[in-house]
């Protein structure tokens, strides 16, 4: 059995670069303490112990709190500790599910999880839809060769290094009622002011519009490097076949991009189901409910009115819609390979 | 074999790793357990405490000398912060041995914060709480380590003593109010001077909302100011208006069943849907404030804003942010045809019995309801006084004395019910549960019908988990 430094040699300049030193002597520390180890539980096992450290993380703030969630999901009372927590059986799917008319949330008795559902599917479709076409468009344009394109790439970019936080609050400074910039610069062009976050429409609208503007630049480099996959020989090919540049896109570069496209899709339309941060600063929901959000709903429903329960199986309902979003995505891409 | 032995001791270790990292509670706002007496710790003997504050017989000698830290999670209105700061460590001086640390939060994040740390058993010492019903079971008794238990509960309304103690509990002491506050108007004087209307309540005592509703609607006109009239965007500050208009939400101060829809509730409902709808208050607060508290409080600041219903709390930051701009005032709260009333409310500073230094706790509380110490606290805080004794001798306070003695008229016209839907905890589930669904009104969202339905089925519910 090889001890782990001397399983490969190591090379000259390693050796004589002076800055490395202090590592390799850490290196060497660390194989008095490895290597022992490794011949007690044989190489092969010691993928195991470099994981474990992640594995542990990962069980202790991600799986056990979604097996604790499962359980709140079926007990009551406003107790964060479960010992003091009732258990009430599937009572709170069933009053989720208790509904009159599941396109009216007026008439079900958890009203605003419905909103919530229904304000995501909106946001969902039309965030993912637009998102898609921007990136793609601003691809197209970014992989063109124009003068200042890596200028453009970083600035296209640049939204995507903002925390979402700061892009709420950049926005909000925009499009306040009353002191917004936005609405400055129409009163002193003569118009009237425009409650942008005030009306539902509206608000719905200018969500959506700074989620694509904040997330775009990371589809669109996911896009431009589908985009310089594509054989310049397929271009070529088409053209010496007579086929104009929209034939060119439609008949090379969309179909040769669309497994790119399939990765954009399924994390844009996560992303978006788990909407929450942003809209949360921008708007919290309002007007009215006008864009309460499924996660913020679960938030809501869990941390101002302590139902803890509720917001449970809330998620648990949002974990199954996700569960079948994501069967559905792999059942597409296998399908795609095998075609 | 050996490898077993060798794997397990490695998990072991990994375990005691993770066991020895710092609590998963943020660190600001946890309460530590006591420090470890260091040997530097220990009080010089020059630091021996005055006579007055000997420790009781009842204190081992050991735990005498022991250094101890209290923890206070706190949050600002405006500068009660750095007032509370001062005094401690007036405090901190005279007692050596203890130090006092105050973590102070956001208000919107401070049930988010003290929830998880007080279930899980490791809440601060001390904290300062606005929900009072919230944390009952989870106070510390004060009872045994006060130096005169009964002069002390004197010196409380009972009606708040009540609020922190469960149905079960008569006696229990487990904190005081740091202020009373009272809702109310504030007015811009200078807009009513330049529009040239008289200030209503100059001349009549009883001044019906329709009359201050029309009087600022005139002055917003004339003086061209985007706004007539706002309401914080909250159910507490809803209740008063609507009790006045004779809404009624218990028959009898002991009941758990509420009833929503009264003429009462709905006359007044439909007056701040009529604003929104005239267009003569600020949309941001009950249509662009989402799902939380807002208040107008910047609008008015901004001379933006004729008559602004809010708080006595106010008056310390408009007090400094206003300044000289122009001439602002408080005046009476509006009549309805049941009369009128502002809102109790308060802060209070309550112990929680997971603290390690009970003794200290006390002797901290002690400190800070003595009545010179609360005195400056509530004249430098611009803050409605919470003890018997002082609301007798009375407080001076150094700026804004008109305004603060207007709002303590109004502690003596405020109605039984409004204490019982402030002290109530089913009071806390339709503070947020009404504004929610007035919102929802406003903006069209619900008709008003189907509000008070949504509320009332809630209430209902509440009401039943209550009887469970």
């Amino acid at each position: 059995m090889q001890s782990i430094s001397s399983q490969t040699s190591k090379p000259e300049w390693l050796s004589s670069n002076l800055l490395l030193q202090p590592f390799l002597w850490a290196m060497s520390w660390l194989d008095y303490i490895l290597a022992p180890l490794q011949n007690l539980i044989g190489y092969k096992r010691m993928a195991y112990f470099f994981v474990l450290p992640n594995l542990l993380i990962f069980g202790i703030f991600i799986l056990i709190p979604m097996l604790l969630n499962f359980y709140y999901g079926f007990t009551g009372g406003d107790s964060i500790l479960l010992e003091n927590r009732p258990v009430v059986g599937a009572a709170n799917f069933e009053k989720i599910f208790s509904c009159q008319d599941f396109f009216k949330p007026n008439t079900c008795a958890e009203d605003l999880f419905w909103r919530g559902a229904w304000n995501t599917l909106t946001f969902v479709v039309f965030q993912v839809a637009f998102i898609i076409l921007m990136s793609l468009i601003t691809a197209l344009a970014l992989n063109r060769d124009v003068r200042g394109r890596g200028f453009f790439r970083a600035i296209f970019f640049y939204p995507v290094l903002l925390s979402p936080v700061v892009v709420a609050l950049i926005w909000k400074w925009i499009l306040q009622y009353q002191n917004g910039l936005l609405n400055a610069f129409l009163v002193s062009l003569g118009l009237t002011k425009v409650p942008w976050l005030l009306d539902a429409n509206w608000a719905q609208f200018w969500v959506i519009a700074v989620s694509v503007w904040a997330q775009m630049g990371f589809f669109t480099l996911i896009l431009l490097a589908g985009l310089q996959g594509i054989p310049k020989e397929m271009y070529e090919a088409a053209s010496m076949d007579g086929a104009n540049k929209w034939r060119s896109f439609w008949n090379v570069t969309l179909p040769l991009l669309m497994p790119t496209m399939t990765v954009v899709l399924v994390l844009a339309l996560i992303r978006a189901v788990q909407v929450f941060d942003q809209v949360f600063v921008l708007t919290n929901g309002g007007p009215g409910t006008a864009t309460l959000y499924i996660v913020q709903y679960i938030y809501r429903t869990a941390f101002e009115f302590r139902n803890y329960g509720m917001a449970a199986a809330a998620s648990l309902v949002l974990a199954v819609v996700l569960l079948i979003l994501t069967i559905g995505q792999l059942l597409f891409q296998r399908r795609q390979e095998a075609a | 074999m050996k490898r077993i032995v060798l794997l397990t001791v490695v998990l072991v270790a990994l375990f005691a790793l993770f066991a020895c990292a710092p609590a998963p509670t943020p660190a600001p706002t946890a309460a530590p357990p006591t420090a470890a007496p260091k040997p530097t710790d220990a009080p010089k003997p020059t630091d021996a405490p005055k006579p007055t504050e000997a420790p009781k017989p009842t204190t081992a000698p050991t735990q005498a000398a022991q250094k101890v830290e209290l923890r206070i999670t706190w949050y600002d209105d405006g500068n009660e912060g750095a007032v509370m700061r001062s005094l401690l460590d007036k405090f901190q001086a005279a007692n050596p041995n203890i130090t006092v640390k105050m973590d102070t939060v956001a208000y919107a994040d401070l049930n988010k914060i003290l929830q998880p740390q007080v279930e899980s058993g490791t809440p601060p010492d001390l904290a300062r709480v606005t929900d009072l019903a919230r944390f009952q079971g989870y106070f510390l008794d004060l009872r045994p380590n006060l130096t005169n238990a009964a002069a002390w509960e004197a010196n409380w309304s009972p009606a708040f003593l009540g609020a922190l103690r469960k149905p079960d509990d008569k006696t229990g002491l487990y904190g005081f109010p740091t202020q009373f506050t009272v809702s109310g108007p504030f007015i811009n004087r200078t807009l009513f001077a330049q529009a040239g209307v008289p200030v209503p309540s100059d001349t009549k005592d009883k001044v019906t909302w329709q009359e201050w509703v029309d009087a600022a609607k005139k002055v917003a006109t004339a003086t061209k100011t985007p706004y007539a009239v706002a309401m914080d965007r909250s159910g507490h500050r809803f209740w008063g208006p609507s009790l006045g208009l004779c809404a009624h939400y218990v028959n009898g101060l002991t009941e758990t069943k509420f009833t929503i829809d009264t003429p009462g509730f709905r006359n007044a409902a439909n007056m701040l849907i009529g604003w929104h709808k005239d267009k003569i208050t600020p949309p941001e607060i009950w249509v662009g404030g989402g799902g939380g508290y807002a208040a107008g409080n910047t609008v008015f600041v901004n001379g933006q804003l004729v008559f602004y219903f809010s708080g006595n709390w106010q008056v310390g930051q408009f007090a400094q942010q206003i300044g000289n701009k122009f001439e602002w005032d408080v005046v009476p709260n509006p009549y309805g045809d049941c009369g009128s009333t502002g809102m109790p409310g308060g802060a209070a500073l309550v112990a929680f019995k997971a603290s390690k230094n009970p003794k200290e706790v006390a002797k901290l509380v002690e400190y800070l309801t003595s009545d010179d110490v609360l005195a400056e606290f509530s004249a430098k805080s611009l803050f409605l006084p919470g003890s018997m004794s002082l609301s007798k001798k009375g407080v001076t306070y150094p700026s804004s004395n008109k305004q603060m003695n207007v709002f303590l008229k109004e502690v003596g016209k405020l109605m039984p019910e409004s204490y019982y839907l402030q002290f109530n905890a089913l009071g806390q589930t339709l503070n947020p549960e009404m504004r929610d669904r007035l919102s929802q009104a406003i903006t069209g969202e619900l008709s008003l019908d189907e509000a008070i339905k949504k509320i009332q089925q809630k209430m209902d519910e509440a009401a039943a988990a209550v009887k469970k």
